[in-house]
């Protein structure tokens, strides 16, 4: 796959179709893959990797690179990655002539805190052998399935199928039926207590490195409200749980019906708050009160929000429901 | 003017009024001398759909105990369709509400029309007494924004 993408990015910008190319390159350690932009060959050769550790959705960087100008730019997406591209066409975003897609095939991805988890330390590489993850490390080899130690989101797939691309490397999945709001689900049978208790011992773990929302494809706006130098935010330290607790719902909430569930949110927070939790319970509300919406499954329906019917149900329905 | 002397909670409503029914409403309730209580205030917007739901946060943060939205009957409204905006909108910001863990009777949407002063005032007194009754917002409540 590695040496496929190589080729394809070399072969396009040798041929002038492409000036830039949107991938992957190691960071720091073997696993902290990053996303990366490449405009020669020798940097592709020598920096692009594409493994089981590439979980990052590059299509945000695309905002940028359009913005810039120039050339054509070849952007590499995993299919939850076109969802967010679809998205960002959407809503005006990213110029689709600016951008050659090739999708890639995706079987998961690992994450490198479930190794680290089971105690696995001093790991060189690891590699994905159908299905069987070998892990070198300092002290010998490891194997496990790959699935016990992969990312939750992948786990609970909502589709392996690419919904827009120029040209596909490796086979097209199928939209998968996924369990994924299982623990939603299971937050919704709790009582009104142990909810609040869950959210904030998850909540008031927040350090607002706002992490979140620089990774989030669906956080697009040019100023941020959260980036207000009045607030005073950055001077202190917080001493209530308020501040991360309304943060969190303002995010949530401002892409509620724009957020194609890519649960990048989770995978960059430092902290390990479970922050897809809450999109997911406003897809699966939207879902049950005005119809499936899946953001990104195609770039001409309206969203949810901006979308209305005249029997729509009241917002007493919230009271009404399950337990309190 | 009477002062609280036994410190009894009284809790602070916040109902967003939109200008071309429910605040009107308000007003009627009033020239028919029809009694709400004095907990509500009552802030005016130009449409249901003019309240972002920050503002409702925000009210919560600065020590309201209790926040209700007015607005048309849904195909009233002024501007056509912003009421229906707005059901939608609060119907989800509920929803995350009560999925965080905070008292869900604490937030209410209702549509109050100019001719119905007398549904407004007993709207306000019935909402009051929800809210009297949870006690004091401590789940979204800013400790720096406490009065001392």
């Amino acid at each position: 796959m590695q040496e496929a993408m190589i080729a394809k990015a070399k072969a396009m910008l040798a041929d002038g179709t492409v000036d830039r190319v949107i991938g992957w390159k190691r960071g720091e350690f073997w696993y902290d893959i990053t996303p990366a932009v490449f405009e020669t060959a020798e940097e592709i050769d020598r920096d692009l990797v594409f493994d089981d550790f590439t979980a990052a959705n590059v299509s945000k960087y695309l905002i940028k690179e359009c913005v810039k100008g120039g050339g054509r730019i070849l952007v590499f997406l995993k299919p939850c990655d076109t969802y967010s591209f679809n998205q960002l066409l959407k809503e005006h975003r990213i110029d689709r002539g600016m951008i050659y897609v090739v999708g890639i095939e995706c079987y998961g991805k690992i994450d490198p805190d479930k190794i680290r988890n089971r105690g696995i330390t001093g790991v060189k590489s690891a590699v994905n052998d159908c299905g069987t993850l070998k892990i070198e490390t300092v002290y010998g080899t490891e194997t496990m399935p790959a699935y016990e130690v992969m990312a939750e989101r992948c786990l609970s797939c909502k589709s392996k199928k690419h919904v827009v691309y120029d040209e596909l490397i490796g086979e097209d999945g199928e939209v998968t039926d996924s369990d994924r709001f299982d623990m939603v689900e299971k937050l919704e049978n709790m009582t009104a207590q142990e909810r609040f208790d869950f959210w904030r011992g998850e909540l008031s773990k927040c350090i607002r490195c706002n992490a979140c929302r620089d990774v989030c494809p669906a956080c697009t706006c040019e100023h941020c409200v959260f980036d207000n130098d009045k607030s005073g935010i950055a001077n202190k330290a917080p001493f209530s749980d308020f501040e991360e607790n309304n943060f969190h719902i303002i995010r949530a909430f401002h892409v509620a019906g724009r957020c194609t569930d890519c649960g990048e949110c989770s995978r960059v927070c430092p902290q390990n708050i479970p922050l897809h939790l809450l999109n997911r319970k406003f897809i699966k509300d939207i879902n049950s009160l005005y119809g499936e919406y899946q953001a990104g499954a195609d770039t001409d329906s309206r969203a949810p929000l901006t979308d209305y019917t005249q029997d729509d149900c009241e917002p007493s329905v919230v009271h009404e429901r399950g337990v309190e | 003017m009477q002062v609280n002397e036994n410190k009894e909670f009284e809790p602070v409503i916040v109902a967003f009024c939109c200008n071309w029914c429910s605040y009107a409403g308000a007003d009627l309730s009033g020239t028919n001398r029809l009694n709400y209580p004095a907990n509500v205030k009552i802030i005016r917007v130009p449409c249901s759909c003019r309240v972002n739901p920050m503002f409702i946060l925000r009210a919560f943060q600065r020590g309201a105990d209790g926040v209700i939205i007015c607005g048309c009957h849904p195909g009233d409204c002024h501007y056509t369709s912003g009421n229906y905006y707005a059901r939608r909108r609060m119907t989800l910001l509920f929803s995350m509400l009560d999925f965080l863990g905070i008292e869900r009777d604490r937030t209410r949407v209702e549509w109050v029309s100019a001719a119905e002063g007398a549904k407004f005032a007993a709207t306000m007194n019935e909402f009051t007494e929800a809210v009297r009754a949870l006690g004091p917002n401590r789940r979204l409540e800013d400790l720096r924004c406490r009065k001392q």
